[in-house]
């Protein structure tokens, strides 16, 4: 397990090596200076070099690359160029809209798919299968800011139950957790489709094996074998889709929170690139990565608590 | 970041129903502010939250674009128009309890000019060659030459006065003279406004105001529908506009903007060095196809770059009427019967993106292929504005009163007349209004005649609003949400 877990961490390192290195480059090669957009079409050229020294942008790449890095690795992200404000606190109040917003939906993915793949399995072609495998393949088909916009139309232009966006922020929970409702059931939906049918068809795999029929000998029911056996072994295969989502829910929200207009990490990316506030970029990236590795990392030592014969591998 | 809402505040800004006191409003527009430095920046949100509500100038737009007084109660014109002197209202102080006298003003001014200033609009403070503070609320500022702009370039939302105490932090926590405090800002989300008690002007009707920010033209439809907001200015799907139009519980104000919407024209590269290639591309142009599809019908044509409702505006749109069998005629005169193929960039905006299809399937009538790139602002800025790296693009030039841009051969379509040039230099020194209206003619006339642009329409802006709000400025002679006068009626 240990050497397992090393192996692993390692891989972890080289990954966000690599991965710094490869934001740093393609960000910077973005066409258009930061300093001549944020002063606009009348300022004059001495305006603009005045505010690229101000912004540090007289440095060669491989200096500022160097600063960036060392900065991160001391917990320090900078200083946004257009916000003026650090960085680490753009993240810190938008990760709170962002984070929570990612589980609430992975949650919710999760509630509506387990229990849908489980009964689809256990169904197999019968009509309740059949009804659920067609209520996936819509939701895998259906993209999910469009569903957000007409879960928008329904519950805030004419059922006025949630209002159309926004976030009134954490000093009321309630209206904080209501506010992120509609963005987590858009989010969650597809998802939850995706993960119902890897769900189905993982366990009627298991559900053939030997040790299925092993464990029917046994005397254990159809209902029993299913629930002691093939579900934990399921399971691995859909920790992996777990996985993934997580990582595309925390950066992928970013449509969503257009259609919402939340203040989240996705929102603030979509706003630096436009601004050209790279370093903002690079920052909320290189954290975006962090995290999925992290994400990553954590499914693959759930891996070894799943399946024993990992543990003994490396 | 400090939270100093209260509940009642969050309450009200996310309640449908604000049945409570209705003296306080929540206001969306498109675009965030980057930061709040008005003095330090070209982001037009910035003064779309801050000018006239927390930061002031000597002097300031009104609602129809005149330029009337700020902090300025009076002043006099030296007999050589070069001396003004100033005098200041009197008992006004900042935000932060400090007096606003003089000082101020030579500080703010010649911080705006200095050598090191990030100023977006240096140019607008160019002529002065010194600031002298005469009394507390009396200050003198002399011109190298006559400048029949300057009370006009003193009204731009980068000239407002600011103080040296609370300049260090002005990016963040904006310290201004003016009816609202600043209170706090949730990036990426909303801008808050709390009634300046301390006052020196009247006091306005709201207590307090909420700004929130909805780049996303459906999310933006889907706020005003739920009510979540109370007035969307620069409301961007026009497309919805009639919907709103036939809902009780909604207002539409369709008012002009300062916003020339050119086929901006690089006057340098060939074939668009000929001007008859750029006539023939004047009356190629159907601007009223242009106006009904790109802008839903909002916009009204210009046949120079001047706005409309201005009043020293000359109507040149006879010099180029949509005439495509003309086009072809000076294109084959021009050397070119055959057609020929350009570049169109084109930055964000829906007027550019939806107006550049139309304009390249018009071109392509008389023989003009373009080949189309839609490009960032920042990309824009850099291809376009500082490389010059562009045949055709597409941008309203949103700056009050920008025909000297003309003037400049530099400047990014490189038109480069020195009789022009002369023309600017006698305007820029003439005080006498009939003498500059006539001046102004006659710049309007030249560009016209040289066909330097393809002139499509002047930007309109649109805001929705509750049936019950009254008071909001209607055309945007600068980019202002001034919430000064804006009260509801119930």
């Amino acid at each position: 397990m240990i050497r397992y877990a090393a192996g692993r961490l390692t891989s972890l390192v080289i990954s966000l090596f690599v991965a710094s290195i490869v934001i740093f480059a393609v960000i910077e090669v973005i066409p258009g200076d930061p300093a001549a957009f944020m002063l606009g079409v009348n300022a004059r050229p001495d305006t603009i070099a005045a505010l690229r020294a101000e912004m540090g942008l007289d440095q060669s790449l491989i200096e500022r690359y160097f600063d960036w890095i060392t900065g991160l690795l001391q917990g320090d992200f900078g200083q946004s160029w257009t916000y003026k404000t650090p960085v680490a606190d753009l993240i810190g109040d938008r990760i709170w809209i962002s984070l929570p917003l990612a589980i609430y939906a992975l949650i919710l993915s999760t509630l509506i798919a387990f229990p849908a793949g489980i009964y689809a399995a256990s169904r197999r072609s019968g009509a309740g299968d059949i009804t659920i495998m067609g209520a996936t393949q819509l939701g895998v088909a259906i993209p999910n800011f469009w569903f957000a916009m007409i879960l928008v139309l329904i519950f805030a232009i004419n059922l006025r139950w949630f209002s159309a966006g926004g976030f009134p922020g954490w000093d009321n929970p309630l209206q904080a957790m209501k506010s992120l409702t509609l963005p987590a059931i858009a989010l969650a939906l597809p998802q939850a489709a995706i993960l119902a049918r890897v769900m189905r068809s993982s366990l009627l795999d298991m559900l053939g094996e030997d040790f299925i029929r092993t464990a029917r000998a046994k005397g254990l029911s159809a209902r029993q074998a299913l629930w002691k056996h093939a579900v934990r072994n399921a399971l691995i295969p859909v920790l992996t889709i777990i996985g993934l989502q997580f990582s595309f829910l925390l950066a992928g929200g970013i449509i969503i929170e257009q259609v919402f207009f939340l203040p989240g990490l996705g929102r603030l990316i979509f706003q630096s690139i436009s601004a050209r506030d790279l370093i903002v970029v690079e920052s909320v990236v290189m954290l975006l990565v962090f995290t999925v590795i992290m994400v990553n990392f954590m499914v693959d030592l759930a891996y070894a608590a799943v399946d024993p014969r990992l543990r003994s591998k490396a | 970041m400090t939270y100093t809402r209260t509940g009642l505040t969050a309450a009200l800004a996310f309640c449908a129903t604000t049945a409570l006191a209705q003296d306080s409003i929540t206001v969306a527009i498109q675009l965030e502010p980057p930061n709040l430095d008005p003095t330090g920046g070209a982001a037009q949100a910035i003064d779309s939250v801050l000018y006239a509500n927390v930061f002031e100038g000597l002097t300031r737009f009104d609602a129809d674009g005149a330029i009337i007084r700020g902090l300025a109660q009076s002043w006099d014109i030296s007999d050589d128009g070069l001396v003004y002197t100033f005098n200041l209202a009197a008992g006004v102080t900042f935000h932060d309890g400090t007096t606003m006298d003089a000082e101020d003003v030579k500080f703010s001014l010649d911080r705006a000019r200095a050598e090191d200033s990030t100023n977006a609009q240096k140019a607008l403070f160019e002529g002065i060659t010194d600031v002298t503070v005469v009394e507390p609320l009396v200050v003198q500022i002399t011109l190298t030459q006559p400048n029949g702009n300057f009370l006009f370039n003193l009204a731009w939302g980068d000239a407002v006065i600011v103080a040296p105490e609370s300049i260090d932090t002005i990016a963040s926590n904006p310290i201004g003279t003016g009816p609202f405090t600043f209170t706090d800002w949730v990036q990426g989300d909303r801008l808050e406004l709390t009634r300046n008690p301390d006052y020196w002007g009247p006091a306005p009707a709201l207590a307090s105001a909420t700004f929130r920010f909805i780049a996303d033209p459906t999310a933006a439809f889907a706020a005003v529908m739920a009510e979540d907001v109370d007035a969307f200015i620069g409301f961007p799907a026009p497309e919805n506009l009639p919907q709103f139009e036939a809902d009780p519980r909604f207002q539409v104000l369709v008012g002009n903007t300062e916003g020339e919407t050119i086929l901006s024209t690089n006057n340098k590269m060939p074939p668009f060095d000929d001007v008859l290639v750029r006539q023939a591309v004047a009356h190629a142009i159907d601007r009223q196809a242009i106006i009904d599809g790109a802008m839903f019908g909002l916009g009204t044509p210009i046949g120079t770059h001047f706005a409309p409702h201005h009043p020293d505006y000359v109507d040149l749109l006879g010099n180029s009427p949509y005439d495509p069998e003309r086009a072809k005629e000076l294109l084959a005169e021009a050397g070119f019967a055959d057609g020929f193929t350009t570049t169109l960039k084109l930055p964000p905006p829906s007027y550019a993106r939806r107006g550049g299809e139309i304009i390249a399937s018009q071109l392509r009538e008389v023989g003009i292929e373009t080949e189309i790139s839609n490009v960032e602002w920042a990309q824009w800025i850099e291809d376009v504005f500082t490389n010059k790296d562009f045949g055709l693009s597409i941008v309203s030039h949103t700056e009050p009163m920008d025909i000297g841009i003309y003037a400049n051969p530099d400047y990014y379509f490189q038109y480069d007349n020195p009789a022009f040039q002369t023309l600017m230099e006698t305007l820029n020194a003439t005080t006498d209004p009939a003498t500059r209206s006539d001046l102004l003619a006659q710049a309007q006339t030249i560009i016209s005649e040289d066909y330097v642009n393809g002139y499509l329409f002047e930007l309109a802006v649109a805001t929705v609003a509750k049936a019950e709000i009254e008071g909001l400025w209607v055309n945007q002679p600068t980019a202002a949400v001034d919430l000064t006068g804006v009260s509801w009626a119930n």
